[in-house]
């Protein structure tokens, strides 16, 4: 029971992170390396936000606002005269988690900071004899809320059209006149943004600590080549899948439990190299 | 030309005069610490401890001033010995305080052996670097990793009397040191480890791990930075403390890690060879300055870097010719004995490895703070323990699999 609500409370964690991730690639075929350094400075500003007395759901909107900010800023500012030049765009975002994770240690030190859960997620529950705590229930709650957003947003809506246009034909996206500078700088802030509020929910779990954008970065990257390049639903189903076998393969396999992450990866690499979900084309 | 031999002359005059106002000549420390990465605070903490013992004594070590240049490896192996060759070879120092991990150590151990420059260890705990791969050109001011952990086995099944464990640590060489010196004696002393699980490097979820503990009288646990801080959190949260009484080893309670971690660190027990809370003069007044200075009580990494400090300072101090004579320093620091330190008396054995006092502490709050107070002090202990040492170095060393469990034997 404890491993089944482990898995799938980290597994909407990751869904968090990876969502982002997967957007920003699918449409603008950044492999954004920095993605971990959001979600980490997305943690640090809400444990800062959270120790100025804001409530917790403001903590999160900060982090998210902070993270889409310098994301829009980064995109704006580096990646579009870069162009679709991709070690450039590999070595810039590198350099940006790596600046990323150098500000951070000086604004906050080296220590891991605790954030607290917000006071009504405070408690453990009780489930067949064993304890799990609340706030863990609710980032579950929570992942799966923003992914029917998610869904709803690229699905039912104008915008979302716009995105997936862009994903399947980006020439054909221009022709057609739509803007995409705007929609590349949207996208880059929005997969930053969720990054950002995934590194607030997480604190209260993980901490906020130096190195856990590179701690994270892997399982994302993990997901997303599981689940195939730039789907959303294949970075849902993936990151469950993932969760899962990060949380019980260590118990079942200890002496694997460095490589038994990147197995399922590599069985959907040889089986399907587009991964789960993802088309052949990309 | 003229204005050339002119200005060669000038300096001459200059460095002779410099000479004459001082016999002793200024001495050049190198320093092996991380400045970046998830392991900069240890490293910042290290140097703080370092320069706090010199700004105590007027930058001086022994009577010379002290030029202290510090490099980042940033905790890279690889980079600790482009580093230590930089600062040998280049800077050409007298000798080289740190590195701050293990691995780091173990990387630059042949070097500095045939460099032969003296390193002082601040904090890398690794058994064979005074066991079964001892360097002449090496001594350590902290103490074996096993050398902590044998005293909580013996406080485990002597003191609390439990009979049962289940030991979970980090999956690395620094984890499966210190369980089986808690094992080795725990289970010489009559306890028995049910079962040893072992957590990736980089996990940061725990919950799967605290599930499978079982039917035990205590739980032995060893993190450090923030997985000791998560696993502290988690702990509680999934019901288990109140429950099983949680017993570990310095890391997972470090003083700089206290004050993030609250309630739940209440009622930890661990051992270590110091803790801020030692109520004797001369750590008060050390834990009194350095909180002033940093605001946070020194731990396991400053207090490391200020025993190097101390242990170069006395070192020098029993030396009749200067002590840039790197042969006569060394063996000045291996014959190293502190009276009154922080950390009590300190001795080396004949590996270079101190003999010290091992404190069994418990986290308290009190002044308003959480410390680590002493509830027991095992004087003058070996890395050794009490064993036979070479009996000890004829078997292998600590391991994911040694001591094995006795169900396996």
């Amino acid at each position: 029971m404890t491993y089944l609500l482990s898995s799938l409370s980290f597994g909407g964690l990751l869904f968090l992170v990876t969502a982002g991730f997967c957007l920003i690639f699918g449409i603008m075929r950044v492999p954004n390396l920095a993605h971990g350094g959001f979600f980490m400075l997305g943690a640090y500003v809400g444990v800062a936000a959270l120790r100025a007395g804001l409530p917790f759901p403001l903590a999160v909107l900060a982090g998210g606002l902070a993270t889409a900010a310098l994301g829009a800023v980064f995109e704006a500012g580096v990646l579009r005269r870069i162009g679709n030049n991709e070690d450039a765009q590999v070595l810039a975002t590198v350099g940006l988690a790596l600046i990323i994770g150098d500000s951070i240690l000086t604004v906050w030190g080296g220590n891991p900071l605790r954030a607290p859960a917000p006071e009504a997620l405070r408690t453990s529950i009780q489930l067949a004899g064993a304890f799990f705590p609340a706030y863990r229930l609710a980032v579950l709650l929570v992942s799966v809320l923003i992914a029917v957003l998610l869904w709803l947003l690229i699905e039912r809506t104008r915008l979302g059209a716009m995105l997936r246009a862009g994903v399947d034909d980006l020439k054909m996206t221009r022709a057609l006149g739509i803007s995409v500078p705007l929609l590349f700088s949207g996208t880059f802030a929005f997969g930053s943004c969720l990054a950002g509020v995934a590194g607030v929910l997480a604190a209260p779990i993980l901490s906020a600590y130096p190195g856990m954008d590179f701690d994270m970065l892997p399982l994302a990257l993990v997901v997303v080549v599981l689940g195939g390049m730039g789907s959303l639903l294949g970075a849902f189903v993936g990151s469950f899948l993932v969760a899962a076998v990060y949380v019980v393969g260590p118990v079942l396999f200890p002496e694997f439990a460095y490589v038994i992450l990147f197995l399922p990866m590599m069985i959907v690499m040889a089986i399907r190299p587009q991964g789960l979900f993802g088309s052949a084309s990309h | 030309m003229l204005s050339r031999v002119a200005r060669c002359a000038g300096v001459l005059v200059f460095l002779s005069g410099a000479a004459a106002a001082d016999d002793r000549p200024a001495l050049k420390i190198g320093m092996l610490t991380i400045h970046t990465g998830a392991a900069a605070a240890i490293g910042d903490q290290t140097e703080n401890g370092f320069r706090f013992y010199l700004e105590e004594h007027g930058n001086k070590l022994g009577g010379h001033d002290v030029s202290l240049k510090v490099s980042d490896t940033t905790g890279t192996p690889a980079i600790a010995k482009a580093k230590a060759q930089e600062l040998v070879q280049r800077e050409r120092v007298d000798m080289v305080v740190g590195p701050i991990g293990s691995a780091e150590a173990l990387a630059i151990h042949d070097f500095m052996r045939e460099a032969e420059v003296p390193l002082i260890s601040s904090s890398a705990l690794a058994e064979d670097l005074t066991q079964r791969k001892p360097s002449k050109w090496f001594v350590r001011a902290t103490s074996a990793t096993g050398q902590m952990s044998h005293a909580l086995g013996d406080y485990a099944a002597n003191t609390l009397k439990v009979r049962k464990v289940v030991t979970i640590a980090t999956d690395f060489a620094y984890g499966h040191e210190i369980v089986g010196g808690f094992q080795r004696v725990f289970e010489d002393d009559g306890g028995l480890i049910v079962k040893k699980i072992w957590v990736p490097l980089n996990a940061t979820d725990f919950s799967s791990y605290l599930s499978q503990i079982g039917d035990v009288d205590a739980v032995y646990a060893s993190f450090s930075g923030a997985a000791a801080q998560n696993f502290i959190r988690q702990y509680a949260e999934f019901g288990l403390k109140g429950r099983l009484p949680l017993l570990s080893t310095h890391s997972l309670v470090d003083e700089s890690l206290l004050p993030e971690m609250g309630d739940d660190a209440l009622g930890i027990i661990s051992s270590g060879h110091y803790s801020a809370a030692i109520q004797n003069p001369e750590n008060q007044k050390f834990v009194q300055g350095f909180r002033a200075a940093y605001k946070v009580d020194p731990g396991f990494y400053a207090a490391g870097g200020y025993m190097a400090a101390m242990f170069i300072d006395e070192a020098i101090k029993t030396m009749k010719g200067p002590a840039t004579d790197k042969r006569q320093l060394m063996d000045a620091l291996r014959a190293v004995r502190i009276t009154g330190s922080p950390r009590g008396d300190i001795s080396l054995d004949e590996f270079g490895n101190p003999v010290c006092d091992v404190e069994i502490r418990k986290v308290e709050r009190k002044d308003g703070r959480l410390q680590n107070v002493v509830i027991k002090t095992y004087p003058h202990v070996s890395q050794f323990w009490t064993y036979e040492p070479a009996k000890v170095l004829a078997g292998p060393v600590y391991s994911r699999d040694f001591p094995p469990l006795r169900a396996t034997r």
